[in-house]
């Protein structure tokens, strides 16, 4: 597997990551909450990694429930 | 025979439900880091921990949005968010006559900052016109305080008439739930509360330490935080970030103690506030009934379980509050709380200022033995201290 095949989505804070991990795992959504990249942002903090065919079930998802700061392929 | 009977839950609730003290534990010996400080799993699982507390106070108040939900310290901590944040050199604010000092200080500082604020005036029972507020309005009124349960008399407030007031003025409502979160029934939308500050550690069975702030849609950007610090987020930048709910909470969280409200909301929830209600009425309805069949006490407040929560203020003829309470304490091992209770403002309107009241306040483990028990020993110093006045 290449590494393109999957993205992160960053959030201002972990606890709009936390919302949005509680949401994804509600709807079973395949997800996986990492450190977010050194190569993405200087943050510190964690963000969420899911295969990139996958967007567009996450996005909808969140719409309205928590906002999400970018999403970055890795 | 002697009892331990605690009837200063007003303060802080006790007992508190043992899975409120096992979540402590188990979050201390299972998980312990940081809350979202480092990517590692219990830093995680930590953040897990505050996000689902979030969870349980968003669905108790009917928050559509929970990171609305703001973790403070206490009830006194969120007030002070809203009141120096939206009086800051100058505005003004109307606040009822019952307010607790947790209100009355951060407005009176603001006052001294160039702020002003004006009363309303509550009736001998406690109760509150709410028509009366309307006149105190200002142009630069930016802020109305209502306490929604008095600590000192427990009258349950006109909340939603001035919400009302408030609503069709644009102005803020802020209401102090310090006596009422996980008592009576709260829904900040249907009863159009814009700032919801509540403590943990009363009537939702957490520990000390914990409290927090719901907040309005828009006015984080009318509210500066009291503290700036680290937040997890945003680290490259050295400014307060200014989403929610990080602008208000920085530094290391009591991740520990919020575990624990987490678990006392759970509790709360689990037996059902209405039935929390139902028997905190029924203690109260007990309480008065004995209380003012006692030769010699005098019960403030409108005496009317419907309209109060389980608060009861009373004064015995002849004795000073402290006395009544440390013979109650030292003979009879009944917990209580003299003098003012931290509001001065409601014991004048009460007229009890300044020698204040004895004030018994249950809780959901609170018996109606316990109320029995410490009604005797109420009647026994009363009638000692008849004597002691030579009728
Ligand atoms: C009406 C009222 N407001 C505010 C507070 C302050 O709560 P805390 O001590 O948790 O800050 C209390 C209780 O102490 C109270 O009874």
């Amino acid at each position: 597997m290449k590494g393109a095949d999957y993205c992160v989505m960053l959030f201002d804070s972990v606890s709009s990551t936390l919302l949005a991990e509680k949401i994804l795992k509600g709807q079973e959504i395949p997800h996986k909450v990492i450190p977010v990249p050194r190569h993405i942002s200087s943050d510190c903090g964690v963000c969420i990694r899911f295969s990139l065919d996958l967007r567009n079930r996450v996005e909808p998802a969140l719409a309205g429930k928590v906002e999400f700061r970018e999403i970055c392929a890795l | 025979m002697k009892k331990t009977v605690y009837l200063d839950n007003a303060a802080t609730s006790w007992p508190k439900p043992p899975g409120m003290m096992e979540a402590m534990v188990e979050y201390n010996r299972f998980i312990g880091a940081s809350p979202g400080r480092s990517g590692h799993t219990r830093s995680v699982d930590a953040g897990r921990v505050l996000i689902d507390a979030r969870q349980a106070v968003a669905k108790l108040f009917g928050v559509p949005d929970v990171l609305r939900v703001i973790f403070t310290k206490n009830a006194t901590e969120a007030l002070n968010i809203v009141i120096s944040g939206l009086l800051g050199e100058g505005g003004h604010a109307v606040v009822t006559g019952m307010e607790h000092n947790s209100v009355m200080r951060p407005l009176n500082a603001a006052r001294s900052r160039g702020a002003d604020f004006s009363v309303v005036r509550c009736s001998g029972g406690g109760e509150l016109d709410p028509g009366d507020a309307v006149p105190l309005i200002r142009r630069d009124t930016r802020l109305i305080v209502i306490t929604h349960a008095s600590n000192v008399t427990g009258t349950i407030m006109p909340v939603a008439e001035i919400a009302a007031i408030a609503r069709e003025r644009g102005i803020p409502l802020c209401v102090d739930a310090a006596q009422t979160a996980g008592a009576v029934p709260i829904d900040i939308e249907a009863m159009h509360i814009d700032l919801l500050a509540f403590t943990g550690h009363k009537s939702l069975y957490g520990p000390q330490g914990t409290g927090g702030l719901v907040i309005g849609g828009g006015l984080e950007h009318a509210i500066g935080p009291l503290m700036h610090g680290g937040t997890g987020s945003r680290s490259e930048f050295e400014v307060q970030p200014d989403f929610l709910p990080d602008k208000y909470e920085s530094g290391t969280p009591n991740t520990i103690g919020i575990a624990g409200l987490h678990a006392g909301i759970g509790f709360v929830s689990g037996v059902g506030i209405d039935a929390v209600r139902r028997h905190e009425k029924s203690l109260t309805a007990r309480l008065l009934e004995r209380l003012e069949s006692i030769d010699g006490v005098r019960v403030y407040g409108v005496k009317d379980p419907d309209r109060q929560t389980a608060v009861v203020s009373f004064a015995v003829d002849g004795m000073s509050p402290s006395d009544v309470s440390f013979a109650l304490d030292e003979e009879y091992g009944v917990m209580s709380r003299p003098g003012l209770h931290c509001a001065p403002s409601a014991h004048k309107a009460i007229g009890t200022f300044p020698e204040g009241t004895v004030r018994f306040s249950a809780g959901f483990f609170t018996t109606r033995e316990d109320i029995d028990y410490a009604a005797d020993a109420v009647a026994a110093i009363a009638a000692r201290g008849r004597k002691g006045a030579g009728k």
